[in-house]
């Protein structure tokens, strides 16, 4: 029920309806925090429309990137125009993100397409669906892969931090040996100690979800949904592709399904061209320098076509190497026989890159992991199961 | 404003003479803070009604320094405390003064008393209790609490704000709780460096600075470092203004324009040109990349344009 903000005495309604206008535009706005801006409002005077601006702004917004949508919103509601609500919309995306799978196996008929229905349904078919390249799957394949995907786990490479925790040895922990001491009416009791508690670094993702990554962006951000679900590790994951999004916040849904309808309305660049230079240099600006890709290990997940200038490219590469601690580049087309880094975005951010591997099958996702938390890549090969021979070495 | 009437203290916390949120902007004038509406509207709201105040904007652009002005506007002590990763609960809230309990243990045996539940009583008891940041602002009246770069600090360290900012209670297990009885003025600042929870901000009021345009700025300049000319401040504003509107990877935050201004006094500068620009440009850009880019600008048309305009 829009009105003017020197209509009712009473702005309850005004203001519940208003809030609901704020969560239809994208700003959090929860109904808690309408009871705040109630009594903001008490406070000014609510007659004047910059006072009901600034008790709503201070109130109901959570971060800058809600204020450009309250300044809508505020107009839109208050000059008696609800905007659309992009609620509504969730059916587009779905069929956006279902769209990109269904076309996946048209698009790419030259790999595997022949193997595709004559899969062994025996206990090896588990080891053939690791090693077998994601674009190339059936959608029986594909369900099973989502399945194994989410049982991934994507911890950083571990570093010592500032929380202490006991230890047999180590600095003697004061406090707890007082207390000790204190327990025994003061007698001389044992020296407790503790050493610095160990936890991961964090992890930082940067999906393609361009037009020439399609067919791996579903299965890549599902991978990145597995990741974001493990407790005690910090992971951020955006997507890249015309823009960068921020979606860690669309993947902290516990169904994997409705994580990726989230994603889905939240990616407005399904399929675009890639700027990889300016939204690296995107994401440095408004999050890595900030601190977010500081001491972390950053994971780009794409295959190096990028549209725009590749000095731009290999400049923010290398400011992105500098803050962070790791920066590992997995490229899906990595594995194709014959391949060679020659994309000239792919070429100029290499020298920047510490690790590069692929990211086209479960068990190439699996080394990932293990790159990530600090095996080294020849090592984590090594390890990995079973999967044809990696003749075309191409790292640096 | 029939509803809220019930809810709001009568006047909170805000100074005598101070009614309406322009009241709030003249009295920060006054103490030498320049504001705008939407930040003057957020003091006042923050008084008014005992709720933090969450700050979030680049660095350098006078989030500290606001509550370092309401201190001194309240009358009120400043008890800061600076967040860092690993900050945890002895170093923000209380810890037990252990070497004090063992002395205070060993002065009772030595006194030969037996009664163990008073003895234990008594050494945890306040006075054996060593107050942090967070105490103290419960236990000042009245007192400005400043929560600066919360996200420094890691998610566990939110918990432990999150009970002291909505109900202004510290429970100690062994002692019980305790609570403000008049409710410090909080000002929690962040960097964005990370998303702070939202259970945290919901608690407060949210304000999102950004930086001065340029009349302000001179103003700032010219109240901050009144040895500076006119002339010498508009033209550095002017400049600073022109290096924001570039593509660096730190802009320049008021912080660095008091900085150069008071750089350029030292050196005797009465007006600015190119040269004096392009030498002492470090006290303004902190990276090389920024210092490349800039000297590509060219300085003397900006500074010119400056002095034609006004």
């Amino acid at each position: 029920m829009p009105a003017s903000p020197d209509s009712p005495p009473d702005p309850t309604g005004t203001v519940v309806g208003f809030a609901r206008t704020l969560q239809a535009a994208g700003v959090a706005a929860d109904p808690d925090r309408v009871p705040a801006m109630i009594t903001a409002l008490a406070a000014l005077n609510p007659r004047r429309r910059a006072d009901v601006y600034w008790a709503g702004r201070l109130t109901l917004c959570a971060n800058a990137d809600d204020l450009g949508r309250y300044d809508r919103a505020f107009t839109a509601y208050f000059a008696g125009e609800i905007p659309p609500d992009p609620r509504r919309q969730t059916a587009s995306p779905v069929r956006r993100l279902s769209a990109t799978m269904q076309r996946v196996p048209a698009a790419e008929p030259e790999t595997g397409a022949a193997d595709q229905r004559t899969l062994p349904a025996a206990a090896s078919g588990t080891e053939l669906l690791r090693a077998k390249d994601m674009a190339a799957l059936s959608p029986a394949e594909r369900a099973a892969v989502h399945r194994l995907l989410a049982a991934f786990a994507l911890p950083g490479e571990r570093r010592p931090s500032r929380r202490y925790a006991p230890a047999h040895r180590g600095a003697i922990d004061a406090g707890r040996t007082m207390r000790e001491l204190l327990r025994r009416g003061g007698e001389p009791a044992r020296l407790r100690r503790h050493t610095h508690r160990d936890r991961p670094r964090r992890v930082v993702l940067l999906v393609d979800v361009s037009g020439s990554m399609s067919a791996y962006a579903d299965a890549l951000l599902r991978f990145a949904h597995a990741a974001t679900r493990r407790r005690g590790v910090h992971t951020e994951v955006f997507t890249i592709g015309t823009r960068l999004t921020r979606v860690t916040r669309e993947l902290s849904h516990r169904d994997v399904e409705l994580a990726m309808v989230a994603v889905g309305a939240a990616v407005p660049d399904w399929s675009g061209g890639t700027r990889l230079g300016e939204l690296v240099k995107a994401f440095l600006d408004r999050w890595g320098q900030r601190g977010l890709a500081r001491g972390a290990v950053v994971v780009v997940l794409s295959d190096g076509w990028d549209c725009g200038d590749p000095a731009v490219l290999g400049a923010q590469m290398t400011r992105l190497h500098r803050l962070a601690h790791r920066v590992v580049w997995a490229n899906p087309r990595k594995s194709r026989p014959g391949y060679a880094p020659t994309a000239a975005g792919m070429a100029a951010a290499l020298p920047h890159v510490d690790d590069f591997v692929e990211g086209h099958s479960l068990a190439a996702l699996e080394r990932l992991a293990g790159v990530v938390a600090g095996v080294s890549v020849a090592s984590a090969e090594r390890s990995a199961a079973p999967d044809r021979s990696i003749t075309e070495d191409t790292r640096a | 404003m029939s509803v809220a009437d019930g809810l709001l203290p009568e006047r909170g916390l805000l100074p005598a003479g101070v009614a309406t949120p322009d009241g709030m902007r003249t009295r920060l004038d006054q103490a030498g803070y320049l504001s705008d509406d939407g930040l003057a509207t957020a003091a006042f709201l923050a008084l008014r009604l005992h709720r933090p105040l969450f700050l979030e904007g680049e660095a350098g652009v006078g989030k500290t320094e606001l509550a370092k002005t309401l201190a001194g506007i309240l009358a009120a002590p400043l008890i800061r405390l600076q967040c860092y990763e690993g900050i945890d609960a002895s170093q923000a809230l209380y810890d037990w003064d252990f070497p004090r309990q063992l002395l205070h243990l060993r002065a009772a045996e030595a006194a030969g008393i037996r009664d163990v539940d008073r003895l234990e009583s008594e050494l945890y008891s306040r006075r054996f209790l060593l107050a942090r940041p967070l105490l103290q602002a419960l236990e000042t009246t009245p007192s400005v609490l400043l929560v600066d770069e919360v996200d420094r600090a890691d998610d566990e360290f939110e918990a432990f704000l999150l009970e002291v900012l909505s109900d202004f209670t510290i429970s100690v297990p062994e002692l019980g709780t305790l609570h403000a009885e008049v409710p410090p003025v909080v000002v929690v600042t962040s960097n964005r460096t990370r998303e702070v929870h939202d259970a945290l901000k919901r608690r407060c009021l949210y304000h999102w600075l950004d930086h001065p345009g340029f009349a302000r700025e001179v103003e700032i300049v010219r109240r901050r470092v009144p040895a500076a000319s006119r002339r010498l401040a508009e033209q550095v504003a002017g400049v600073v203004q022109a290096l924001r509107g570039e593509d660096l990877l730190k802009p320049p935050g008021i912080a660095e324009t008091l900085d150069w201004t008071q750089a350029l006094v030292a050196l005797g500068a009465e007006t600015l040109n190119a040269d004096l620009v392009t030498t002492t440009l470090g006290s303004v850009l902190k990276y090389r990349e920024d210092t490349d880019r800039a000297r590509r600008l060219d300085f003397a048309a900006v500074v010119a344009a400056v002095a034609g305009g006004g």
